[in-house]
């Protein structure tokens, strides 16, 4: 086990046909970093990745969430073939080990793994592409993300809704483009609070990586929930600013 | 492949009704020393179907795990070790696992399963 705090780039493998670090993988990172002590409280008994590519973030957590959680067992997927060996060394590079299942999203795992999973990283294919772009082999299935760049982010969501444990907690990065205050909106509908954990624009994009969590005060079980304060107003106040407010990150407020 | 993986792993094809357990084919079977750690054990114990464990890793060669397990064994440190080994340390690197409902074979090459679908399976 090395001492790092994060992947160390020199030794994240790669390949022609796998996505390397780049910001987006930083700002995922840089997400969970300034969510640590908050992870480490979390006790994660299972955590996963959907298209761990390089194997940058699912090093990077496990780094992260260190020896004290030993007790933490790391699982991640990609469609694409390569991107799981060169995971694979990236991992070994560090010392570490995560299983790694070649499928798309989370098929075949959904069944065994609904309600299991307390921590859930996800750096989609966000990019807006011609919807014939996606699912394509290689690299492009890094980022070919369709209309919106919403094809694979709108089926992950009820992928994470069904394997999160009661406790979990997705953290995804979003591009402007793909609207994240209707992806926090849609979600709150399936009873989830979200933060913005990190913002970042670069000349290319701005990014977003959301947090988001099961609030009991949001599960929807038909009681009228327009007299609750506390949630729905950090939501509200979170979906009205996202679009707009470059400089704004997080609600200090929130435990989470 | 861990154990523990095969036993979170069902068949994803199209009109499978069950689809869990998958059928292990062992080719080449590695043991890789894992940090013992009880609590993990004891969380992870009430999500794992007991019998396909027994059964797959009988099928890598290790038969030391007990028919039935209840909550009242997580006490017994020989007991934890056991499946320890068996949930964590066994790894199938070379082989397949099989459905069978579909006849489908999933490839687990170099420790890693292949659950991608063609075309009309999806």
């Amino acid at each position: 086990m090395s001492s790092f705090r994060t992947a160390q780039i020199p030794l994240v493998s790669s390949h022609r046909e796998v996505y390397e670090p780049c910001d987006d993988s930083f700002a995922l990172v840089d997400a969970l970093l300034a969510d640590q002590v908050k992870l480490l409280n979390h006790h994660p008994t299972l955590c996963l990745e959907f298209g761990c590519g390089s194997g940058y973030v699912i090093t990077s957590l496990a780094l992260i969430l260190g020896k004290e959680a030993s007790a933490t067992h790391y699982i991640a997927t990609d469609i694409n073939p390569h991107a799981i060996r060169v995971t694979q060394e990236t991992l070994e590079a560090h010392g570490l080990h995560a299983e790694l299942v070649c499928t798309d999203i989370a098929s075949g795992l959904e069944k065994r793994l609904a309600g299991s999973v307390d921590v859930l990283v996800v750096n989609p294919p966000y990019v807006p592409t011609p919807e014939d772009e996606v699912g394509q082999d290689g690299i492009a299935s890094a980022w070919a993300g369709g209309e919106n760049g919403r094809s694979v982010i709108d089926r992950i969501l009820p992928v994470a809704d069904v394997l999160l444990s009661d406790k979990g907690w997705l953290y995804m990065v979003t591009l402007t483009a793909n609207n994240p205050a209707q992806i926090c909106l849609q979600m709150r509908e399936k009873g989830y609070a979200s933060r913005i954990v990190v913002q970042r624009s670069t000349e290319e994009e701005s990014l977003h990586v959301i947090k988001f969590w099961k609030d009991a005060d949001l599960q929807v079980d038909g009681k009228d929930s327009t007299h609750k304060t506390g949630p729905g107003k950090v939501v509200e106040s979170l979906i009205s600013q996202l679009p707009r407010l470059s400089f704004w990150r997080n609600n200090s407020n929130t435990s989470r | 492949m861990r154990l523990l993986t095969h036993n979170m792993l069902s068949s994803n094809i199209k009109g499978v009704i069950n689809g869990f357990p998958l059928r292990i084919e062992v080719e080449k079977v590695v043991e890789k020393p894992v940090d013992f750690n009880p609590d993990f054990l004891k969380n992870m114990f009430s999500k794992i179907e007991w019998k396909p464990l027994v059964d797959a890793s009988r099928t890598m060669g290790y038969a030391e795990l007990p028919e039935e397990a209840d909550a009242s064994m997580l006490d017994s440190h020989d007991f934890l070790q056991r499946f320890h080994h068996a949930l964590l340390e066994l790894h199938l690197e070379e082989g397949a696992l099989f459905c069978p409902e579909t006849n489908r074979r999933f490839p687990v090459n170099k420790g890693i399963p292949n659950m991608l679908l063609h075309e009309d399976e999806v």
